[in-house]
């Protein structure tokens, strides 16, 4: 992620910022991954550009609110006085050049802070699948044929790539302590991209209402050292079960505060299954309500991306 | 026969929903009983329900929003009771079906059934007498409007003892307010209350259009209207542009709900996210509806307290317009994290800061409005000084939100709900009860106590920073909305802290209730009397005319020659003239039409969320009839003779005398504006 997004005096903001706030253990102000910091840093800054503007309005509220109290009859009263071209050109300037500014930095941030866009590393990432479901979450491992519910294990400073979509009603992946979240809905695959900076255990949560299991679906999120993640899905691949489908099935059957589920392997392309029952969000393909196996047979080498979400990449 | 309806929808295993509904209905008979015994029934129904009336109108929809402030509040303080209780392991005291429902009710309840009314009240109540007109352009459009609204809060509180409510969230997004997520009653309840009462929004919104465009008094500038005039006038074009929206929205809903469409299903090519567009489509102008008249409301108080015109009226009216279409044009960043593109992010996060602009200036006009005047602290100058400061903080945490790179990580994080509830309470709430306070004495000629009224504000405002700043901090810390239970042990303090400012707040609105009973108890002391008309020595026409105000309003069509034509008048020495002969007035006829159609859709609407199908069919049906039949007639109302007026403008003429503002011997002038 880029460090000169802004110029340099904008640069200086956060330091500032970071001074004044430390001290407090506010996850998204002390986050361990740099997307997360980025986000921080953004955030502060606006917030400076923005006080430049809102103290003033605040002192200036008190200042007038008193010094024309109507018991001091020493001020200046001008009853008529209700137009003034230059106060009009200031009272429009000031919040223009304010916005222009911060206009600015919302570009380059939007495009800088994009959860689609890879983050630059010279680690080779790391793939991991994504399945909110009622009310748990599912992470698909492809390239460690693995697969977990409610603990999500990865290596640190290795750029992390999410493929994420829903098996249910629509959820939003978030880990506050590394950075951005972004909505799981079915049919559709979004994607994020985080990093984490150290070796740390986060909090991960769904920060979108989906019924009566929503504040259960809570996950661990685990950046380890990568011999210690290579040990861990060696580990996993000793598990006694295995993630097909009549085991998905039951998986996908309501259940509140899931406990953690490691399953050995999963069956083949199972993101890819999971995407395709909702088959209706792509325009143009058929509907077959049934043969689901000989779909899940035939799928196999079809191109991805042409499944990515209808709605959401536009 | 009676569809899904049996004994079984009603909770009788929920104590706490029981006790509640014992209390209502123990409180509604009271009531009752309470008519009944003063015999006040006829009066009741002939000068207030089927009144067309707009001031009686808009005194009936504050009520409504004061009662309904009540029950929206209460479910306020059951939630952060909850979230302080259920803290660490413990469940707290309200299993998730029935704090879901209570989130969900608080927010349809709040918007829908408290701010709207409370601002549809106080433009019903001051923008005819602001545009000197006798009455809105529809006069019993306006009375169905009202009863359209009862009608969506008959079935809201119905849900609370007969089934149950959406646990959706009050956006009750598909697919999880789709059959297959939500098969009970509750989201049903939902489309069908906000569908009665946002055909009544609409209609109100036609109505106020019509009424400035056509009902100014003869000479009345466009640009010359009023400021608290201009802010409705555009909260109702926004109304008429995106109520429309919610209308389909909820239809497509229904159709998927009612005859397995699929058109926001997850499954056979329905679009969730279709839905969460149009909804935002509807509901970002929504927010600008509820905002605008509050700041009409402050621009008023503000000038009139400070004895001084409101600076830059012209670029207020502007400042409101950007406001309104800009308001259009920003409805994604309410989901950043849809995973739409940078550059699409960046256009409605850049859009959603433009509005920081015209808002700014208008903070801006109100700072010099105040400069060099004489401002007085009354409680409307208190709540407007305490909206200037806490509105500039959650303008600012919401142009943060606009951010998308922000709002990633604080999209749907107490946050947001400290932001809104920043700009909602600290915005149009204060501007609501300012707006009451400024108003009460032009409806009923006497003034609301001050010290209560002081009281509240105090208690409001420090029990807002009390109850919403933690929550700001809990954003921060990861803690997402609509929870009902915390594991984490750093959150509780917080939370602690936040329930204990609800109860301020609680502490503020009881002050709020004592000031209504010792207002009334004292009205006729003389220094709260003011029938003459104007307490506030103020600039526009509704203050020209007695309070009440006649039920013609004015028995002359006033003169406004400019943009504070009261003020001038009283300047020149040309206000209070009485002319030398008034003539008839035209006016309409009380109507049950609204009330009867209201009270028929209701059994519609009921009868829909039920299935009950016959039932349906008749009220559908009986509406339609009825509407037609009173179609048919041939009203023209009817003129109000010389001698009534000449009654009631001598009695107003004494009490002016009395008030000393104008000498006894006062001669009749020509005057040559009346109309027919």
């Amino acid at each position: 992620m880029s460090k000169n997004r802004y110029p340099r005096l904008l640069g200086l903001l956060p330091l500032i910022g970071t001074l004044l706030l430390s001290g407090c253990n506010m996850t998204l102000l002390d986050p361990k991954g740099q997307v997360g910091l980025d986000e921080r840093n953004l955030i502060i800054t606006a917030t400076l550009l923005m006080l430049l503007v809102v103290v003033p309005v605040i002192v200036m509220t008190f200042l007038f609110a008193w010094k024309y109290r109507a018991s001091n009859q020493d001020a200046v009263y001008a009853p008529k006085w209700s137009h003034s071209t230059k106060i009009e050109i200031a009272v429009w300037a000031v919040p223009v050049l304010i916005i222009i500014a911060l206009g600015y930095v919302t570009y380059k941030s939007t495009h800088a802070l994009d959860p689609y866009k890879p983050l630059e590393s010279d680690v080779k990432p790391i793939t991991i699948e994504v399945v909110s479901m009622d009310w748990k979450w599912l992470f698909i491992y492809p390239e460690q044929g693995i697969a977990t519910v409610n603990k999500l294990v990865f290596p640190a400073n290795t750029p992390v790539n999410f493929k994420i979509t829903s098996d249910t009603v629509m959820n939003s992946f978030f880990i506050p302590g590394l950075g951005g979240q972004i909505y799981a809905m079915a049919g559709m695959q979004t994607k994020l991209h985080l990093i984490s900076n150290q070796n740390a255990e986060y909090d991960g949560i769904s920060a979108n209402y989906s019924g009566a299991g929503f504040t259960g679906m809570k996950f661990k999120a685990i950046a380890t050292s990568q011999a210690d993640f290579d040990a861990w899905v060696s580990d996993v691949k000793k598990a006694p079960k295995q993630l097909e489908k009549a085991e998905y099935e039951a998986l996908s059957k309501p259940s509140q505060n899931n406990p953690v589920e490691l399953y050995a392997s999963f069956t083949p392309n199972l993101f890819q299954i999971i995407l395709d029952k909702y088959e209706g969000m792509k325009p143009g393909k058929p509907m077959e309500h049934e043969g689901k196996e000989h779909e899940m047979a035939t799928m196999e080498g079809m191109d991805m991306s042409s499944h990515s979400a209808a709605g959401a990449e536009e | 026969m009676f569809g899904k309806l049996s004994w079984e929808a009603i909770p009788f295993h929920e104590p706490i929903v029981m006790i509640t509904i014992a209390m209502i209905a123990l409180g509604g008979l009271a009531v009752f009983a309470a008519i009944t015994y003063f015999k006040k029934w006829t009066y009741l129904w002939t000068e207030w329900l089927t009144s067309v009336d707009h001031k009686k109108i808009g005194v009936m929809y504050i009520i409504v929003a004061m009662v309904m402030l009540l029950r929206g509040f209460a479910d306020a303080i059951m939630m952060r009771t909850q979230l302080a209780m259920a803290t660490e392991g413990s469940p707290g005291y309200l299993p998730p079906e029935h704090y879901d429902q209570i989130f969900t009710a608080h927010g349809v309840i709040m918007i829908i059934f408290m701010a709207m009314p409370f601002f549809t009240g106080l433009m019903n109540l001051a923008v005819p007498l602001q545009i000197g007109a006798r009455d809105v352009a529809y006069p019993f459009l306006n009375s169905l409007s009202f009863w359209l609204l009862v009608s969506g809060v008959v079935l809201v509180n119905v849900s609370l003892g007969v089934g149950e409510f959406a646990r959706t969230g009050w956006v009750a997004y598909p697919p999880l307010s789709e059959l297959g997520y939500s098969p009970g009653v509750g989201v049903d309840y939902y489309i069908w209350a906000l569908q009665l009462s946002g055909l009544g929004t609409t209609l109100t919104g036609v109505n106020f259009l019509a009424t400035v465009l056509k009902m100014r008094t003869p000479g009345m500038k466009m640009m010359d209207m009023p400021i608290f005039t201009w802010t409705c006038t555009w909260a109702n074009v926004l109304i008429v542009a995106s109520f429309p929206i919610l209308t389909a929205t909820l239809a497509l809903l229904t159709l998927d709900r009612y005859m397995d469409f699929h058109i926001f299903t997850n499954e056979l090519g329905g679009n969730p996210m279709m839905y969460v567009n149009m909804f935002w489509a509807w509901g970002h102008p929504e927010v600008y509806i509820l905002i605008l008249p509050a700041f009409g409301v402050f621009s008023e108080v503000i000038s009139t307290f400070s004895g001084k015109r409101l600076f830059g009226h012209h670029s207020m009216i502007y400042a409101s317009g950007a406001i309104s279409i800009l308001g259009f044009m920003v409805w994604l960043h309410h989901f950043f994290t849809m995973g739409s593109g940078a550059s699409v992010n960046a256009f409605f996060g850049l859009a959603t800061m433009l509005i920081s602009i015209p808002t700014g200036v208008k903070l801006f006009n109100w700072l010099f409005t105040i400069y060099r005047g004489r401002l007085q602290f009354t409680s409307q100058v208190l709540w407007t000084l305490g909206f200037m400061v806490t509105f500039a903080i959650g303008g600012m945490t919401g142009v943060l939100l606009a951010i998308p790179g922000a709002d990633f990580v604080l999209h749907n994080s107490l946050f947001v709900i400290a932001h809104f509830h920043n700009v909602i309470i600290g915005g149009a709430v204060f501007g609501y009860i300012a707006g009451f306070a400024f108003f009460f004495p032009k409806a009923f000629g006497f003034k609301l106590h001050e010290g209560w009224g002081k009281a509240a504000f105090w208690f409001w405002i420090s029990g807002f920073f009390v109850a919403f700043m933690p929550l700001y901090a809990l954003g921060f810390m990861g803690m997402t909305r609509r929870l009902n239970a915390t594991t984490n042990p750093e959150w509780v303090p917080y939370l602690h802290v936040a329930l204990f400012g609800a109860f301020m707040i609680a502490v503020g609105i009881a002050c709020q209730l004592i000031q209504l009973y010792v207002s009334v108890r004292d009205r006729k002391k003389p220094e709260n009397m003011c029938e003459h008309g104007d307490p506030w020595n103020a600039h526009t026409l509704e203050w020209s005319t007695s309070s009440p105000p006649p039920f013609y309003n004015f028995a002359v069509l006033p003169k406004a020659p400019g943009i504070d034509p009261f003020t001038e008048a009283k300047e020149n020495g040309t206000a209070y003239q009485t002319p030398v002969k008034y003539e008839p007035i035209h006016m309409p006829n009380n109507t049950a039409t609204g009330l009867v159609m209201g009270a028929l859709l209701t059994v519609f609407g009921f009868a829909m969320i039920w299935h009950i199908w016959w039932m349906a069919i008749f009220g559908l049906a009986g509406t339609v009839i009825y509407f037609v039949i009173h179609a048919a007639r041939d009203d023209q109302g009817y003129m109000v003779p010389v001698d009534v007026i000449e009654r009631i403008e001598a009695e107003q003429h004494k009490r002016l005398v009395a008030a000393g503002k104008v000498p006894a011997g006062a001669t009749r002038v020509e005057t040559s504006l009346e109309q027919a």
